[in-house]
């Protein structure tokens, strides 16, 4: 039997009806649409479906829709404003903090609980608190400086407020 | 990957959630934070016929204080234990071991009751757990009752928890003055599941000697266990090197250990030393301030 459910993606609402099993990954990339949410190993543990909801980052292979009900998320096509690169996209991209990029999405959410959580990390911090998150090509260095260099900007701009 | 199909439900109240486990008996299974069971789903390890979520249910989330113990919410995530100022500053080892299970992203999610009424024997917080001697209060049809943490895990997956209950909170009686405590792992590289894990708390009297001591094993066996003879090793003594290390030596005593994919048994049982004497060295070091 399929049951109703109601969300927001990126400031956005969204209804539809789903079947219980269907999970938050799939609904997000085959009903709404948006593909920017990867599916890497599908076991909880690479990180690629990485979004936040309601403000945490979460794995979205590991929800059900129906768990989601009157959520709020973020995904990767939520974080670029007005088409200007939110800094920690900025960041990748200055520090060169990819290489394939299919794991870049979920990292680049990962980083953004990591900044809310620990506005001036240290590279231990980030470098945990990025365990969550599976990188096959970069060895991980680059996304550290990445996240490294939206601190830095983040904090810069913080300031100037 | 695809669960088998299952009818959802979302009580909003425990007295509706055990209305549902009676109605339903063991085509049912409670979600929690939903980080062992939908894996467990989406392999197929696991096909309940009916899911009851846990989520709208009020009143099993949060972190008090009650008569100097610390209570905490089945329903209480991992990231709430790691971050809690409370048990930050009355119960470190909590929030420590919480720190280290899995991933932000499982922190988030995942559930201390759920973790604990799981029981996966490579889970972090029932080592925690034992060596700090919690209390598991449990509701059913026929009221609430408290379970011990030693009667608590039974087997491999299997807890204390009944058919018909749900698990409420957890207590966790507090420690004397002078006391600290530790809880140290070997990870496995992908999944952060303790291969094996042990979490030491001791009490020290004014001139150094060891008055209580808890100690609990994870990840070698097929359930998480007291390390009595670790224990009987350090209480009463003072706790020098050559007295930790001693008592170590018994850690995987009383350990079902599993060989697996990870390693050999007599790799698990030196590493059930190992993390034994490095907990019980970083609780001494808490306990002395």
């Amino acid at each position: 039997m399929k049951l109703p459910v109601k969300m927001t993606i990126n400031g956005q609402t969204y209804s539809h009806e789903v079947e219980p099993r269907l999970l938050l990954v799939h609904y997000i990339r085959e009903v709404v649409g948006l593909t920017g949410t990867h599916i890497g190993c599908d076991t909880s543990q690479c990180g690629a479906c990485t979004i936040l909801m309601n403000g945490q980052a979460v794995k979205a292979c590991t929800l059900f829709t129906v768990q989601a009900d009157g959520a709020e998320f973020t995904t990767i096509e939520g974080m670029a404003k007005d088409g200007d690169l939110h800094p920690i996209q900025q960041g990748f991209w200055e520090k060169h903090g990819l290489q394939c990029g299919f794991c870049t999405p979920g990292m680049i959410l990962a980083a953004y609980q990591i900044l809310e959580r620990y506005p001036n990390p240290t590279e231990e911090q980030i470098r945990h608190q990025l365990e969550g998150n599976l990188c096959r090509c970069t060895g991980y260095h680059n996304i550290v400086k990445a996240i490294q260099w939206a601190a830095e900007h983040m904090q810069g701009a913080a300031a100037k407020k | 990957m695809y669960p088998a199909a299952f009818e959802y439900h979302a009580p909003a109240s425990i007295q509706e959630t055990l209305g549902l486990l009676g109605r339903l008996g063991d085509d049912a299974k409670l979600l929690a934070g939903g980080h062992s069971l939908v894996p467990m789903m989406k392999l197929r390890l696991a096909r309940p016929k009916h899911v009851i979520d846990l989520r709208k249910v009020p009143g099993l989330a949060g972190v008090r204080e009650e008569g100097g113990s610390i209570v905490i919410g089945a329903m209480t995530t991992h990231w709430q234990v790691e971050s809690s100022p409370l048990l930050c500053e009355k119960c470190p080892i909590l929030s420590d071991t919480a720190s280290v299970i899995g991933d932000p992203q499982v922190r988030n999610l995942g559930t201390i009751g759920g973790s604990l009424a799981h029981a996966d024997p490579a889970a972090d917080i029932p080592a925690t757990a034992i060596a700090l001697g919690a209390e598991f209060v449990c509701e059913g049809p026929k009221g609430r009752r408290t379970v011990k943490v030693d009667e608590w895990f039974q087997g491999l997956m299997q807890t204390a928890l009944h058919e018909d209950e749900i698990l409420v909170e957890i207590r966790f009686p507090a420690w004397p003055a002078g006391s600290g405590g530790a809880y140290m792992k070997f990870p496995h590289p992908a999944s952060r599941f303790a291969v094996v894990g042990v979490a030491a708390m001791v009490t020290l009297d004014g001139k150094g000697a060891c008055t209580k001591a808890g100690v609990g094993v994870t990840g070698a066996g097929t359930k998480a266990v007291r390390a009595k003879g670790v224990e009987a090793g350090i209480v009463g003594k003072t706790l020098d090197q050559a007295t930790i290390e001693g008592a170590a030596q018994n850690a995987a005593d009383g350990v079902d250990v599993q060989a697996d994919l990870q390693g050999s048994v007599e790799y698990k049982q030196h590493l059930c030393r190992v993390f034994a004497r490095r907990a019980i060295e970083a609780a001494v070091k808490r306990a002395r301030g």
